[in-house]
């Protein structure tokens, strides 16, 4: 019953709710601003994407620049984050982890939210035979050992996605990616084992708000499902739809890093926070550094996606997602 | 209660099914086999291979011949141990037990999946439990004590625990761990299987992250139910604060934990695979990624079936568990 409170603080918000002072919205962004732990989570986040997209091209040394006199060496002036036995900066390789990681983060979360959406939405709003039928699927693709078929996934279909790389890779755009195919199946891969709890928590949702007037009214008007759906009723549950892919984020980045601990994210020379914590664990007794910044910088981006998502979720008086 | 496990039961077969059908035609169809992998075999001896091995038949002799294999003929679970340690290479065998055969491994030459998964299972299900006894423990007392100082100095520093603990990834506690006890402190073996001691670092590293969400769940649950009326009761008839919290509260408290439990044990199955990694373990989860690399067709599919039919078994007791806790759940 609780779903159906959330839903009634925000019945007119499809209509322009940011040129209104006065709109949920508004409430919730000034809810949100209050709460001071994730209004610095937002903060961190935003300065640290920024960070990863801006400043690589600057630094003295780039990711792959290897110099093996150098070798091993903890922070210094010149390395402030030290280099690693081939004499790679850690700063420069953070930073470009950072891309591979916060990239596979967002957009395996934008596919899951794509998926979750379309499916929990179209079994709610459908109801009877169909619904039942489609939420048991859910209930049990819950079941299954999901992790799994990802490893099995990302190794089987390695030289379909080695090909797939190859084709990206003629477009002048993205010529320089080397390894774009391997990423692109990690979006595919990881998004689709992730739409289970949005699909379930969108039809909720839909259940409670396909009953108001304002969706017999949109039926009245002769409107299609498809319109009614995506126009009338997803606007009306964006609040629990927004929690909870802030949410995703740090899921999918933490599912990100523990293929790439297993050898099965990103290949060399490319590098993710997973693979570098990989590396770091190998040499950790030598070199503690290589593992202590990694873990660090990954551990404190976790935390503060985690804090702003249930920051927004406090803001926005969800309590759907809260399990 | 009786009609409900056997319907879930019942479930399991199709679901098992498409598990097996679905691994079984994933391994064959993508390119690359079993003996394709470093150096290149002689087209004689890879036919020999193929032939030895059934892959020379056609795709849908192969799948038929393997349902029937993996498919159990008997029931006779008491004959499990039967051949145990009579060599010393098998602890239990689905073979005598069930029926099941999971057919011959590629990688390890004269042996069979279950040979393969009898030794190396019961040091994982050894982890696992200690793991899942460390998250309950530890997170249930956590969470208690958190709800019942609520707003306190004790309160906010086992929420900031947890939510630490749900954030560090176990593939960097676990090294970190590594370093501090192991090769500092010296009070651990930083790797290995042998003693006791050994299977400290490996289940509290496993264990942590549940024990946060778990601690986190039970604050939460906790928190709800104190505010009910029926403990305001409990409290006005005199009860002590320590029986309200264990006789009157806990009960419908532990309800959200419950529920995280099906998704608690699948999630230490898979972190299973890092943990035996970083501390040797000779376990299932590493086999199972090492079999997956060396597209070991038959111990990929053996230890995929494996996990499905632990997880779906271990869902159905998490189930019941909540209905026993919460008998409204029945009429739904």
């Amino acid at each position: 019953m609780s779903s159906v409170t959330s839903v009634v603080k925000f019945p007119s918000s499809s209509a322009a709710p940011a040129a209104c002072p006065r709109s949920p919205w508004h409430d919730a962004w000034l809810r949100l601003r209050r709460n001071r732990l994730a209004v610095v989570s937002g903060v961190f986040v935003v300065l640290l994407a920024f960070a990863c997209l801006v400043i690589p091209p600057f630094l003295a040394h780039g990711y792959a620049d290897q110099n093996l006199a150098l070798g091993a060496k903890p922070p210094s002036a010149a390395h402030w984050l030290g280099t690693d036995e081939l004499g790679r900066d850690l700063l420069a390789r953070l930073l470009y982890g950072g891309r591979i990681s916060l990239m596979v983060g967002f957009v395996a979360s934008l596919v899951a939210l794509v998926i979750g959406v379309s499916y929990g939405a179209i079994a709610g709003y459908a109801g009877g035979k169909l619904d039942a039928f489609l939420m048991r699927v859910v209930d049990i693709l819950y079941a299954l050992p999901f992790t799994i078929f990802v490893i099995l996934i990302m190794v089987f279909l390695k030289q379909p996605m080695d090909q797939l790389d190859a084709w990206l890779r003629q477009f002048s755009l993205l010529q320089d990616l080397q390894g774009i195919g391997k990423i692109v199946g990690l979006f595919a891969a990881i998004g689709a084992v992730e739409w289970l709890t949005m699909a379930r928590i969108v039809r909720g949702q839909v259940l409670t708000v396909k009953k108001m007037e304002y969706i017999e009214a949109a039926r009245t008007l002769g409107y299609g499902h498809a319109r009614i759906i995506f126009r009338h009723i997803v606007p009306n549950i964006l609040g629990p739809i927004i929690v909870f892919t802030t949410l995703t984020i740090p899921a999918v980045m933490m599912l990100e890093s523990f293929l790439s601990f297993l050898g099965l994210g990103v290949d060399a020379p490319l590098s993710s926070w997973g693979t570098l914590i990989k590396d770091g664990a190998d040499k950790m007794e030598n070199y503690p550094w290589l593992l202590v910044f990694p873990g660090t910088v990954f551990a404190t981006t976790l935390l503060a996606l985690n804090l702003l998502g249930d920051g927004l979720r406090d803001a926005l008086d969800v309590r759907a997602a809260k399990d | 209660m009786l009609r409900f496990i056997l319907r879930r039961l019942l479930e399991t077969i199709p679901v098992l099914l498409v598990i097996a059908t679905a691994t079984f035609f994933m391994l064959r169809l993508v390119p690359g086999g079993p003996f394709t992998a470093e150096k290149a075999v002689s087209p004689e001896i890879m036919k020999n291979l193929e032939a030895h091995y059934g892959l020379d038949r056609p795709l849908h002799r192969q799948y038929l011949a393997y349902l029937g294999d993996i498919a159990p003929k008997k029931f006779a679970p008491w004959r499990l141990f039967a051949d145990a340690d009579r060599d010393g290479s098998a602890d239990f065998n689905l073979q005598t037990a069930f029926g099941i055969d999971l057919g011959p491994s590629f990688k390890y030459p004269n042996r069979t999946v279950n040979e393969i998964i009898a030794g190396k299972l019961p040091a994982s299900l050894e982890l696992g439990l200690l793991a899942l006894g460390v998250a309950l423990a530890l997170g249930v007392t956590l969470g208690v004590l958190a709800a019942m100082k609520k707003n306190t100095v004790g309160d906010y520093a086992a929420s900031t625990f947890a939510m630490v603990g749900i954030c560090v990834p176990t593939f960097v506690m676990g090294p970190l761990f590594v370093l501090l006890f192991a090769l500092q402190l010296r009070w651990f073996n930083a790797s290995g299987w042998y003693f006791p001691a050994d299977r400290v670092l490996p289940a509290a590293t496993l264990g942590l992250v549940y024990a946060a969400y778990i601690a986190r769940l039970t604050r939460g649950g906790m928190l709800e139910v104190l505010n009910q009326d029926y403990i305001r009761t409990a409290r006005a008839k005199g009860a002590s604060e320590t029986r309200v919290v264990l006789r009157h509260s806990l009960r419908g408290g532990l309800l959200p934990v419950v529920t995280f439990l099906g998704p608690a044990i699948a999630g230490i199955i898979s972190g299973s695979f890092v943990i035996e990694t970083i501390f040797q373990i000779p376990g299932i989860g590493r086999e199972f990624v090492n079999s997956a690399f060396n597209r070991d067709y038959t111990l990929v599919s053996g230890t995929v079936l494996l996990y499905a039919l632990l997880i779906i078994a271990l869902n159905l007791v998490v189930d019941v568990v909540q209905v026993w806790l919460n008998p409204r759940l029945k009429f739904e």
